[in-house]
């Protein structure tokens, strides 16, 4: 009964066959997946990254203000768009409640994409690919990105970040 | 001590011997955990009815608001509360001992209460839409945190006098032995709830302070790894708590032994190892950690977690069996399956429960727990599809069960409505497995946890994600009003219970 003491001596109680297979195939797959993680950070082209530097909210905002005066090339709601060379630091600043610049992108060009936020917590989830990445504030994140497919892609925010969280929607243009 | 032993009632269906104070404070805590259950399903479904596009109930202020309210009432209140509950029973009722320090028991009922009390208030006020996270800087009142302080101290206390019980069983000799595996069982998820609830101490005291403008804010992704390191951390608190109820339950339903103690019980220790580093999971896209080390801490370290529940998913469905098997129910494969009690509703909250918290939200936990795939689940619906199949259907469908026994044994009243029960855990359980599925379909396509309108009809760019997610979150609407009807007449059945249920004399 798993409400009373259970016989002195049961640590000495052999397994029953089943159920040595069952924890031994178990124990096998756990080993399996540990390995699956790390094997797939060499052999896959999707990681998250290991580059980040700490760095303040405002000289943050300097270097994004500096990289929007020098790339600029249109501006839509408001929003400045930037069409940076390929190969180049490209920066994304969140804050309450809006993503800027607007990137504009080549298609199978890298980028070295630091992701920020200047105030509160936020979140980047590009749609519709669905990936997701933490905007930190302190933190440049660093995140080496190749867009494979051309469009307009949405730059939602998933972090609860305020009373206007839903309406804090960027924009990437893939060309 | 003649006057210390009339404080005790010998249980006539068990033969547990009850201390009066352990029952009070048993009762106390169940009483609370099922109104917080109650009020915060009903935001719950509200807040499911507001994500379901077609119907978009609530305001954006009033979702946020009580999305905050939501996580706190369950995940905080509804489910600690009873884990004291829980506790106090695998203590002082399993082990027919007295309990120990009764008075810290209160302390601890109070301090939950007041903290908890505290963090609704805020919430409602208006001055803490910050989250169940609360991630700073986003900023609450500073009473807030007190809340929360006070609210985890009390449950420290609770742990505490569950430990001051076994002891004092062992040392007066009202338990010879080894413990119950229930009471071991519980006795993991006390030692890891004073582990986790020190981490709340180590980020919400600054933070506190922080709050009140005593000191400067901790750098955020210090302030996410500790917070993880309780807030998923303590659901291991839930998982060790649930699995102790599982075996009781089979034990109460079906008379089911376990088959092997020290298999059981060594699962129980892995989960106290490993789970705490494992919590790391959380920072995957994170800034502040190299993928190296996050690889490490969520691979190893979280499937030494996970084989401990591999291992109760086998040694719990094979003991019933056995048990089953044993009664007679030996006719080909499935006999035993066929004829176990599914109109008792502590058998059919034991299956369910562990169908739920197995297959959908443990597995896909682990799935989502791998660096690459986190990328494609961080942060949208699949992780509250997640954790409601595991902390609701789950959990809470475990502990819906257990009370089905806690009714008669400790309030020492019939179950009233003992039609309404037999269908209860069904429209819970089955209703959340709807809800939480349709959910992780939806985050699937990329649609945010925690956001009011993910259209984005406000915002400078409007979002589409096509019908079928439309359809997947009018999916997960309905699976959310099967389950409140569910939760509902759960409530139902153990407020009435408590006032016009049948008395049972001793």
């Amino acid at each position: 009964m798993s409400v009373t003491a259970p016989q002195p001596g049961f640590f000495d109680q052999p397994l029953h066959k089943e159920e040595k297979i069952w924890i031994a195939l178990a124990f096998v797959w756990c080993i399996f997946i540990t390995v699956a993680m790390p094997w797939w950070h060499i052999a896959g082209n999707q990681n998250s990254s290991s580059e980040f530097y700490k760095i303040s909210g405002e000289h943050f905002s300097t270097i994004v203000d500096d990289f929007i005066a020098k790339n600029k090339t249109g501006e839509e709601a408001g929003i400045p768009v930037v069409s940076p060379p390929p190969g180049s630091d490209i920066f994304l600043r969140g804050q309450q409640w809006a993503w800027d610049p607007i990137l504009d992108l080549k298609v199978n060009e890298t980028y070295r994409l630091h992701l920020s936020s200047i105030d509160v917590l936020h979140g980047m989830s590009i749609h519709p690919i669905n990936m997701n990445f933490e905007a930190v504030p302190g933190w440049d994140y660093v995140l080496t990105i190749t867009p494979t497919t051309s469009g307009d892609f949405r730059i939602i925010c998933n972090e609860f970040c305020g009373v206007d969280h839903h309406n804090m929607i960027g924009k990437i243009i893939v060309k | 001590m003649a006057a210390k032993s009339e404080k005790f009632r010998t249980c006539p269906t068990t033969g547990f011997k009850i201390h009066g104070p352990a029952e009070t404070l048993i009762q106390i805590n169940a009483v609370t955990a099922i109104v917080f259950l109650l009020v915060g399903g009903i935001i719950g479904l509200a807040l499911a009815l507001t994500r379901w596009q077609a119907i978009h109930l609530l305001n954006d202020t009033l979702f946020y608001r009580l999305l905050s309210l939501h996580g706190i009432a369950m995940l905080v209140a509804w489910i600690i509360f009873f884990e004291m509950a829980i506790l106090y029973f695998a203590s002082a009722v399993v082990l027919s001992a007295r309990l120990a320090v009764p008075w810290l028991g209160w302390l601890q009922y109070l301090l939950m209460l007041v903290g908890g009390a505290i963090v609704a208030v805020q919430i409602l006020l208006g001055n803490a839409d910050v989250m169940f996270t609360s991630y700073v800087p986003l900023q609450a009142h500073h009473l807030y945190y007190l809340g929360i302080i006070l609210f985890a101290v009390g449950a420290i206390l609770g742990c505490v006098v569950f430990f001051a019980t076994v002891v004092a069983a062992k040392t007066e000799g009202a338990h010879t032995g080894y413990l119950p595996l229930v009471t071991f069982g519980a006795a993991a998820a006390a030692i890891i709830a004073i582990g986790t609830l020190s981490h709340g101490a180590i980020v919400f005291i600054p933070t506190w302070l922080w709050a009140a403008g005593l000191v400067p804010m901790m750098d955020v992704e210090v302030y996410r790894l500790i917070f993880w390191g309780f807030g998923h951390s303590s659901q291991q608190i839930n998982v060790c708590a649930m699995v102790a109820v599982w075996y009781l339950l089979g034990t109460l339903t079906v008379g089911s032994v376990p088959l092997n103690e020290k298999v059981c019980r060594s699962a129980f220790v892995l989960y106290i190892l490993f789970i705490n580093i494992a919590s790391e999971h959380h920072l995957l896209v994170d800034p502040g950690l190299s993928a190296a080390h996050k690889t490490w801490n969520t691979g190893y370290f979280m499937h030494l977690a996970v084989l401990a529940s591999m291992i109760h998913a086998f040694s719990i469905p094979a003991a019933v069996e056995v048990a089953l098997r044993k009664k007679g129910y030996t006719k080909g494969a499935f006999e035993w399956l066929k004829k176990a009690p599914w109109g008792n509703p502590g058998w059919s909250a034991l299956v369910l429960s562990l169908i739920g918290f197995g297959f959908l939200g443990g597995i896909t936990g682990v799935v989502y727990g791998t660096e690459q795939i986190n990328i494609i689940a961080h942060n949208n619906l699949r992780i509250p599809g997640h954790f409601h199949a595991t902390v609701v259907c789950g959990t809470t469908l475990a502990f819906m069960g257990i009370t089905y026994y806690v009714l008669p044994l400790i309030f020492r009243r019939e179950v009233a409505f003992p039609q309404l029960a037999k269908i209860q855990p069904y429209l819970f359980g089955i209703g959340m497995m709807v809800f939480s599925t349709a959910m992780m379909f939806a985050g699937g396509f990329g649609v945010s946890r925690r956001s009011w309108d993910m259209n984005g009809v406000e915002s400078a760019f409007a979002v589409d994600f096509g019908p079928v997610v439309d359809i997947a979150l009018a999916i997960m609407g309905i699976g959310a009003l099967v389950g409140a009807i569910g939760g509902a007449l759960y409530c139902v059945i153990a407020v009435a219970t408590l006032l016009i249920g049948k008395k049972i004399n001793a």
